[in-house]
């Protein structure tokens, strides 16, 4: 394992600019998660780092050394993509042997045979080592893609994505999983994805791009409580947090310049109004089973929070609304302290 | 019966049924009758292939088969007496004849060309179309656009068309009459298919097994030695099919540029007929015979030629 140094790098495709001046460090036996919408940049950063592009300017180091003009093959990292990650006419097993029969590498067929059975175990898929990969449903596959990453004990763990094409329950199955592989291997780990659970549970820190720029690069509980503006408190949280104009309700203590306020759950008070007098009306309140989101209409806006399974708020109900410590954004987005 | 199954959009009606069985049928009739009347021929002696009323039942024979691979001169009945036994069923044979066997036909060594031509020319062919395909497929090649349309405009004309500069050319360069100059036209004619069948199997092999491979400490070649060949070999077996039935039937050419030793089989079987009166069971015996390379070689095929034929057919 190593650490990795991407320095001022820049990559363009034609006219567009995929990746801009991104600087990033990760540290040895760190997990650190790119989060960010399509066509932010995540993708072009792994394969950077990877080898599969050239930057147009700046360096890249991977454990010291500068990689930036060095082939795939010389990086010694591992990929896993986010589809077509098997090889369709091979075995279980010789997709997981395939890194290690490479001629770069001169193992003994039975040392391959040892690693694979070690990390088929490890992904759990020591049963199904014989099958056709075609022959696995989706979770083995993605398992298998991942094993074959691990079978090498590349500098730097590069993943695209490995989970996004599986089912809601198999996604948090591997989350864990991976989670536990990771930290049990020592291993750095450069994760990518627009998944805000997947980064917020996995990741030592969060790195939030936007169209190539690395907006903000922090702990998940620094990402998602001291966001740096706008853009990054609304990829955090669920549901999404409530931006509304300054203003439109009591907003004191609300710093000078502050045009946005965000509002999360823990940000709000609201209590069914006393007097006949509210803030805004409760426009329904969604049953979800595990949470309840409640819908209410302030003025021209509407607010979504969680809230209580046995709250007694009804659809019609008047509130009275109070920000208890809410974010404030000034008018070029940034948070204002 | 309920009114769905009867107006299924999936299942066919029995009418629709009857009308694509009735086409196919006399589809196959009219493609197989001649190949039967051939096979039958090369079985038939040479009194029963011309009598007319043409004969369907007759006393098979391997007479042709004896023809074809074998000459023969005009003796007298006396010297054919004097003889000793027949050396065997060909020897009796031709006796009956007034004839004796004076050694071996070219029909053998004719065949033999035809194979070497036909396969090294198919080799050649998909080996560089795999490699062009997959260079295409995968790099920035500058002008790809206008350089694939340029390999596809050499299949404007008929090949024949150019017969005559490549007749002289080949004299000057010593290539006529060669198997190397035969295997080097049929690879020309066949290369610019063989590119474009491949470029769109090969471009339906996503880039990432490369890349993964790459990654995983394999160079490119390497890369598409392990990973993009075992996945194209479909589109290879189809275009070598494609290839080998051009190279194999081709009578043009051969017949203008090859007429001794790199002769192929094309060409020579119709010199049969003008040996010692029209052999049209010899003709047909090398006929059959010529049938059976490619027979084999797309029954081997089979799977693999329906899947590049549907090609392209269906996209995920």
């Amino acid at each position: 394992m190593a650490d990795v140094h991407i320095k001022g790098v820049s990559k363009s495709f034609g006219e567009t600019v995929a990746v801009d001046n991104l600087d990033l460090q990760i540290k040895d036996g760190e997990f650190v998660v790119l989060l960010g919408p399509t066509g932010a940049g995540k993708t072009t950063t792994l394969r950077l780092v990877a080898g599969l592009e050239r930057p147009d300017s700046g360096t890249i180091h991977i454990a010291g050394r500068d990689a930036t003009v060095l082939s795939p093959a010389e990086r010694d990292t591992a990929f896993v993509f986010q589809q077509y990650s098997l090889y369709p006419h091979l075995s279980v097993f010789d997709n997981l042997a395939f890194p290690l029969r490479s001629p770069a590498r001169k193992l003994s067929e039975d040392a391959v045979r040892r690693r694979v059975e070690e990390v088929a175990r490890l992904v759990r898929i020591h049963h199904k080592l014989d099958n056709r990969s075609t022959k696995l449903s989706g979770g083995e596959m993605q398992r298998v893609a991942i094993g074959r990453a691990l079978v090498r004990k590349p500098s730097i763990y590069l993943m695209d994505e490995p989970l996004s094409s599986l089912d809601a329950k198999l996604r948090a199955d591997l989350r864990l999983e991976l989670k536990r592989i990771q930290s049990e291997l020592g291993a750095t780990m450069l994760y990518v994805t627009h998944d805000q659970i997947e980064a917020m549970t996995m990741a030592d820190r969060i790195g939030i791009l936007s169209e190539g720029e690395l907006v903000q690069i922090g702990t998940p509980r620094a990402i998602y409580s001291e966001p740096a503006n706008l853009h990054v408190a609304a990829r955090l949280g669920q549901p999404a947090i409530n931006l509304l104009p300054a203003g439109l309700l009591p907003d004191g203590g609300a710093p000078t310049g502050t045009r946005t306020i965000g509002a999360r759950t823990e940000h709000l008070s609201i209590e069914k109004a006393a007097n006949g007098h509210g803030d805004g009306v409760v426009d329904w309140v969604e049953h979800l089973g595990d949470q309840n989101h409640l819908h209410v209409t302030v003025g021209p806006k509407k607010l979504v929070t969680l809230t209580d399974p046995d709250t007694p708020l009804e659809r019609g109900d008047l509130v009275t609304i109070r920000y208890r410590m809410p974010l404030y954004f000034g008018s070029d987005g940034q948070r204002l302290t | 019966m309920s009114l769905t199954s009867a107006h299924s959009v999936v299942a066919p009606s029995a009418n629709s049924k009857l009308v694509a069985g009735t086409i196919i049928v006399a589809y196959a009739l009219i493609s197989i009758v001649p190949l039967l009347w051939i096979f039958a021929t090369s079985f038939k002696t040479p009194p029963d292939s011309i009598a007319y009323p043409p004969k369907i039942v007759f006393q098979p024979s391997i007479e042709g088969y004896c023809n074809l691979f074998t000459t023969r001169t005009r003796q007298t009945p006396e010297y054919i007496n004097s003889l000793g036994p027949a050396t065997g069923f060909c020897d009796e044979t031709v006796r009956k004849r007034n004839m004796v066997i004076a050694g071996p036909s070219n029909f053998l060594p004719r065949f033999v060309n035809s194979l070497i031509i036909a396969f090294g020319s198919t080799f050649c062919a998909v080996f560089l179309g795999t490699l062009s395909a997959y260079g295409f497929s995968r790099f920035k090649v500058p002008l790809a656009d206008d350089l694939l349309f340029f390999i596809l405009s050499t299949r404007f004309m008929p090949p024949i068309a150019v017969a005559i500069p490549i007749y002289l050319m080949y004299r000057e360069l010593g290539l006529s009459d060669t198997a190397l100059g035969m295997i080097l036209l049929y690879t020309a004619v066949n290369v610019s298919l063989a590119v474009w069948l491949l470029k769109g199997f090969i471009d339906e092999i996503p880039r990432e097994y490369e890349e993964a491979a790459m990654i995983d400490g394999y160079t490119r070649l390497q890369a598409f030695w392990r990973t993009v060949l075992p996945q194209a070999t479909t589109g290879i077996a189809a275009t070598a099919i494609f290839c080998l039935i051009f190279a194999w039937n081709e009578y043009a050419f051969a017949a203008l540029l090859t007429s001794g030793s790199a002769q192929t089989a094309p060409p020579f079987i119709p010199t049969i007929i003008g040996e010692g009166g029209q052999d049209w069971p010899a003709v047909a015996a090398g006929t059959t015979i010529f049938l059976v390379p490619i027979l084999v070689f797309t029954i081997l095929l089979r799977k693999q030629l329906l899947r590049g034929i549907t090609f392209g057919a269906v996209r995920k």
